[in-house]
């Protein structure tokens, strides 16, 4: 294997794990546009989202199709929940609060992830069953495909959605401005739960493209939200490109650091950069002066 | 307040029954074991058939009459996997139970915190956890034995075979916990006795979604095989790695990997791995002519009719244990101090992960020929000769 393959199987992996931690990070942004608050359960809506897929394929016998769909209506249904039960009750709750709030719900998931389905990790199988190919001399797993590909049209039609429909607009205005958008006749609660519902089916699809590759467990949650916080801190809180950006960067810091420097300090690597640029530039690299860290 | 009332009440009865359930305990010809298991807590997994296999053999030596004629009563506690509470368990046994000798506990974490408690009251103590640090140094374990293997074994076992198959260059990939840490410091001081050279020496986390990075790395470092050491779905990812990067070279796995459900997660990317494991697993592909195979389906038998799940390498290591401290109250009575002697004297004992040899300075009492390679083949295992 020459120094050329081996580059080019770095970079494949770095992009394909670096997806995931984009789609996560998207997560995060759309409950932080909406209401400023960092949802620290996006890590478990992806465990969710694997999780429930193992069961309508495996103990089910579903299609791809209906299970991917049947999932995803599970988990945003666990999102709405969510909202309606721990978020909205909250009078007059400051940011701070909320944000605990979403970590004793993480905790919740996982103890449920774990009662339901035990310890024990689960496979699914691939999207389709062609087998791995060469590119490069490098070794592409089709799945790897699917990731990207069902990364791309989830950033596109967000961004589609946020630019370009009016609920989408209202929902950026109730970030910039609960107040002035409930005078403008928004229901700001309606979009809270909007924004919920969103990321909680954001999650369930990168749990679903993930678990044939990473396989899936009750406990995962904690690390991805941890990456893709770190995707969306580095590409600027709220900024749907630049966490998408900001992820493939760090899956490719990960996997290059992996490679070329150290395997064992290839998780330090990518936080050490990570806080680097929290002290360099505290509003991330891609987003504008309004995204910067409002409440912090 | 009605609902206060009912649970005293209640409460009240529990104790006068639990009085009078421990009347006959206090009876002399009854021969206690205490057992301290994790069956709650992270370690579940492993305390869980550890526990059902104590209280089966438990039963079944006293239908048969007990030890010498004195039936035998079995005293488990939960330590629910944390050190302090394991460490309360066995202070419990040595003080209000009174036990002459201790099977367990599960974990080797919890195991060395109740070294000293122990030492201090000799009385002699299984462990059923592997960490070798549990019988080392000899000297100052004096009451404490342990029946699992060390993964000085496991790694001999897996370097002596790729030896006889000329293999001399090696990449491992170990993950970054103490089962995986523990594996790569035995992995990287055993390699040049066997003549092998350690040619890339990866790490990875234990929630790490892809290794394809720490096997590219591998391969492109020219060696003749792949160690991956972990437990947990990394073990999964490196086996469907391996296969998707479609390695010329053979992959072993720790022993960790010994599970069907491993075989099932894989799928057929795990035709052809290779690892080396307790006969326990495999004990129907035996050769009749292997002395254990006898002990390891009567177990297996037993154990499957009883609780409809199958035998684990877990519930082997306290049926050594178990067997283990009866053999010795047979010759010793429940004399804390001739129990140990007799355990440490214990020579040729059939088991179900080998065949225990103890001495004054192997308190472990098995070594790498208790193992057998083997291969996953037709998504089963088979043996490798």
């Amino acid at each position: 294997m020459n120094d050329t393959a081996q580059l080019v199987q770095y970079i494949l992996t770095g992009i394909t794990v670096g997806a995931i931690y984009a789609l996560v990070g998207l997560g995060y942004n759309i409950i932080y546009n909406v209401t400023e608050v960092i949802n620290f359960a996006q890590g478990e809506f992806v465990v969710l989202g694997g999780l429930v897929m193992v069961f309508m394929t495996n103990t089910l016998h579903l299609s791809l199709p209906v299970g991917f769909f049947l999932t995803v209506s599970v988990v945003t249904i666990l999102g709405a929940l969510m909202d309606k039960l721990t978020i909205e009750p909250i009078k007059d709750a400051n940011v701070l609060t909320l944000i605990i709030i979403t970590i004793a719900v993480s905790i919740i998931f996982r103890g449920l992830a774990m009662l339901i389905w035990g310890r024990d990790p689960y496979a699914l199988p691939a999207f389709s069953k062609a087998p791995p190919f060469t590119l490069f001399h490098a070794i592409i797993q089709p799945q790897a495909l699917w990731v990207l590909g069902i990364t791309t049209i989830v950033v596109i039609l967000l961004s589609l959605f946020f630019r370009f429909t009016m609920m989408g607009k209202a929902m950026l205005a109730c970030a910039d401005s609960p107040e002035a958008s409930r005078l403008m006749g928004i229901p700001v609660k309606k979009m809270v739960l909007i924004s919920f519902v969103l990321s909680a089916a954001i999650g369930a699809v990168a749990g679903i493209v993930i678990t044939p590759i990473s396989l899936m467990e009750y406990d995962r949650g904690a690390l991805l939200g941890l990456k893709g916080f770190g995707a969306s801190i580095l590409g600027g809180l709220g900024s749907f490109s630049g966490a998408v950006i900001a992820g493939l960067i760090l899956g490719l810091i990960e996997s290059l650091c992996a490679g070329y420097v150290s395997s064992g300090y290839k998780d330090a690597i990518a936080l050490i950069v990570l806080l680097l640029v929290l002290f360099v530039k505290p509003s991330g690299f891609f987003a504008g002066k309004r995204a910067s860290l409002k409440k912090f | 307040m009605k609902v206060s009332k009912c649970l005293g009440l209640i409460l009240v009865f529990m104790f006068v029954i639990a009085g009078f359930q421990a009347v006959p305990a206090m009876a002399e010809d009854v021969y206690k074991i205490g057992a301290v298991f994790s069956i709650s807590g992270r370690g579940a997994f492993l305390g869980e058939p550890e526990k059902k296999t104590a209280e089966m053999l438990a039963e079944q030596l006293n239908k048969q009459g007990g030890i010498n004629g004195h039936p035998v009563k079995l005293i488990i506690y939960d330590d629910e996997s944390d050190a302090t509470k394991c460490n309360l368990a066995v202070k419990k046994l040595i003080n209000k139970d009174k036990v002459p000798v201790i099977i367990g506990p599960t974990l080797s974490g919890t195991t060395l915190a109740v070294v000293r408690v122990v030492e201090r009251a000799k009385i002699p103590l299984v462990s059923c956890a592997a960490s070798y640090k549990i019988v080392t140094p000899v000297e100052k374990r004096h009451w404490i034995f342990k029946v699992p293997g060390s993964d000085r074994h496991v790694v001999s076992k897996l370097y002596q075979y790729m030896q006889s198959k000329g293999i001399k260059k090696v990449g491992i990939m170990t993950v970054s916990t103490g089962f995986g840490a523990s594996g790569r410091e035995e992995l990287l001081r055993l390699a040049p006795k066997y003549g092998i050279t350690i040619v890339a020496d990866e790490r990875y986390g234990p929630k790490d979604t892809d290794l394809t990075v720490q096997l590219t790395k591998i391969k492109a470092s020219g060696a003749q095989a792949v160690v991956n050491w972990s437990v947990g779905p990394t073990q999964i990812l490196a086996v469907k790695n391996w296969h998707d990067l479609g390695m010329k070279i053979p992959l072993f796995q720790s022993h960790g990997f010994g599970s069907k459900k491993n075989l099932e997660l894989a799928g057929p990317a795990a035709e052809g791995v290779m690892l080396a494991l307790g006969k326990v697993n495999v004990g129907p592909l035996l050769p009749d002519s292997d002395p254990q195979k006898k002990v390891i389906l009567a177990y297996k038998e037993a154990y499957e009719k009883k609780y409809g799940e199958p035998i684990s390498s877990f519930g082997g290591h306290a049926w050594d244990a178990f067997n283990i401290v009866v053999q010795a109250m047979k010759k010793a009575g429940p004399n804390p101090a001739k129990i140990r002697d007799c355990i440490e004297n214990t020579k040729g004992f059939v088991g179900q992960h080998g065949i225990f040899n103890f001495s004054p300075q192997d308190h472990n009492g098995l070594s790498e020929k208790d193992l057998v390679m083997v291969v996953v083949k037709n998504g089963d295992w088979a043996l490798l000769k």
